[in-house]
């Protein structure tokens, strides 16, 4: 015998399971810097990746189940790209895919039985930090426009707290690597506190995880390079060296610090081999 | 074109569900299975390939006067390939256009170039580039050299039936395999033909005085700036034989598009190197009109 579910109830079903999935797995970080944005999240796989190019100033971060997100990366790609070839490359923004994902994402979360289990940003730089722009859209096709930075997935609390205290406006790459790095670090130590019950709370963040480059995803759109494409990942030495520094950054501008003392040098010298592989 | 669209509406009237129009818009984006963008374009907005769109009709396209773009010659060299391009379009018996670009990067380490009618060719080039691109981001990883070119083989054969109706448009596409560390050349014929070439190639209505000029300058190994300079000679051999193609223009600074493909990637050179190039070969054919000879035997 069929039951009677009122609408209202059907919806909130379908938002606390979405919900609960996406929380379930690892935060993710975007924050900006003096030229552009980074993206860190702790990810242990090489292929599988969180963060993507879009287009040429434009990328794709998400959080929540891999075969979902990486279906509605795949379609954002087709649309830029048939945008961009249907009219002209600069016509492909950040907000035309910011609204055309939420489109596709309340479609399915109205139509289908499951909805996607997925949070996905789309940011843009664009060509000084005024014209930066980072969307959010959430698995009901919700759209924020954030500022700054963002945390997706996971249990954002943590993360966000440490975001707030020590984001500082145009801090070199490496000063945006150790904010996101620790931010991160809080949010593993606070799950890992949790999981272990309350008793375990107080080991949780005298005893920081370690954050290695070979357990994190790190990408960046760089307004500076001189190829059309401005996503690039970091990866292996390059990564090592930038994490080096922001330990550095990190320690020394822990407090207050006066903006440019803490300026590392920035990310090494680029090959020529840094094509942006997707 | 007509009978199509009439289709799309008995479909959309027949259809039982009611037509849920985000889902059918946003299909084909999520659905599309394949990492060609030709293809996608294919099923999502197909009036927007540059063959379909052109072969409307099924006239003859002889009575049109269509700029016409003319010769490319490449050559291999120690560290690479060299592309080079003459900058005249022409249309029938008149100069279309002076400054024309018909060298193009396709992507960070090919380049392609056309020879035919120029209309369909730039579309095909700029489709191409997405296409290169686009496999890139879906698949995470750049098509070999030889994917490529079979993949412009496709798009080329793709545009055969309005290369029968006379709007012809052959490319030549030039790489750096990264694999083998050499630069390749491919040519095509109308029909979607690949055919590799070895040292040095030419296309387009002066490519016969191009390929003949560049026979007898060619080395094998040879440094990168040599090789530039052969190919500078051949497109002035060319330019001197053919009315379709256009020679050094001093008085307006315009000059061939050269481009390498080495290790390092794409480069096109700067105009002011082009103009340096440029200028030592007009020099040179004051002194001697059919430039520079070597003693037979």
């Amino acid at each position: 015998m069929p039951f009677y579910v009122s609408p209202e109830q059907q919806m909130k079903d379908k938002a606390d399971f979405a919900r609960k999935a996406i929380t379930r797995g690892r935060s993710g970080v975007v924050i900006d810097y003096d030229a552009g944005f980074l993206f860190v999240s702790p990810n242990p796989s090489r292929a599988l990746h969180k963060f993507s190019e879009l287009y040429d100033r434009i990328a794709f971060a998400a959080a929540g189940r891999y075969n979902e997100f990486e279906r509605l990366r795949q379609a954002g790609v087709r649309y830029a790209d048939l945008t961009g070839y249907q009219y002209d490359r600069q016509d492909v923004t950040a907000r035309g895919l910011a609204n055309w994902y939420a489109q596709v994402l309340g479609t399915i979360f109205i139509e289908s039985n499951k909805p996607l289990e997925v949070e996905i940003v789309v940011a843009e730089v664009g060509s000084a930090a005024d014209d930066d722009q980072i969307y959010r859209i959430t698995f009901d096709g919700t759209v924020a426009e954030e500022h700054h930075y963002l945390v997706m997935g996971g249990q954002t609390d943590p993360v966000a707290t440490v975001l707030k205290e020590r984001y500082t406006e145009g801090s070199t790459l490496a000063g945006a690597m150790a904010v996101a790095v620790a931010a991160l670090a809080a949010g593993q130590a606070a799950s890992q506190g949790s999981g272990q019950g309350g008793a375990a709370q107080g080991n949780g963040s005298s005893e920081r995880t370690e954050i290695t480059a070979a357990s994190l995803e790190v990408a960046t759109l760089d307004r500076s390079r001189t190829s059309h494409r401005m996503f690039r990942r970091l990866e292996g030495a390059r990564l090592e060296a930038l994490l080096a520094q922001a330990r550095v950054s990190g320690t020394v501008a822990e407090p207050a610090d006066a903006p440019g003392t803490s300026a590392a040098p920035d990310a090494p010298a680029a090959g020529p081999d840094d094509s942006p592989a997707a | 074109m007509i009978s199509k669209s009439c289709g799309d509406l008995k479909d959309w009237k027949d259809s039982r569900v009611a037509p849920d129009f985000d889902g059918q818009r946003h299909a084909p984006f999520l659905t599309a299975g394949t990492s060609s963008f030709t293809d996608f374009l294919g099923l999502a907005a197909p009036d927007l390939l540059p063959a379909r769109a052109a072969a409307g009709g099924g006239a003859s396209a002889d009575g049109l006067d269509l700029p016409h773009a003319t010769t490319i010659v490449a050559a291999t060299c120690a560290d690479g390939v060299v592309i080079a391009g003459d900058r005249r379009a022409t249309m029938g018996n008149m100069i279309a256009q002076r400054d024309i670009e018909k060298v193009f990067r396709s992507d960070e380490f090919s380049a392609v170039a056309m020879a035919g009618t120029a209309g369909i060719g730039m579309d095909l080039i700029r489709l191409f580039q997405v296409e290169l691109e686009h496999y890139e981001k879906i698949e995470g990883r750049i098509l070999s050299l030889e994917g490529k070119a079979n993949r412009l083989a496709a798009m080329v054969r793709g545009n055969l039936g309005a290369a029968m109706q006379g709007l012809v448009v052959i490319p030549l596409f030039v790489g750096f395999d990264t694999d083998r560390g050499v630069g390749r050349i491919f040519s095509y014929d109308a029909a979607g033909g690949k055919y590799e070439e070895h040292r040095f190639f030419s296309i387009g209505s002066g490519s016969v005085f191009a390929r003949g000029s560049l026979k007898k300058l060619y080395r094998d190994e040879m440094p990168i700036a040599d090789t530039v300079m052969a190919c500078m000679q051949a497109l002035y051999d060319a330019a001197d034989d053919d009315s379709a193609t256009g020679g050094p223009d001093v008085s307006r600074g315009i000059y061939p598009v050269v481009a390498t493909i080495t290790a390092d990637g794409y480069e096109r050179l700067t105009d002011a190197d082009t103009a340096t190039y440029a200028t030592t070969v007009v020099q040179g054919r004051l002194a001697s009109p059919d430039g520079p000879t070597v003693s037979p035997g």
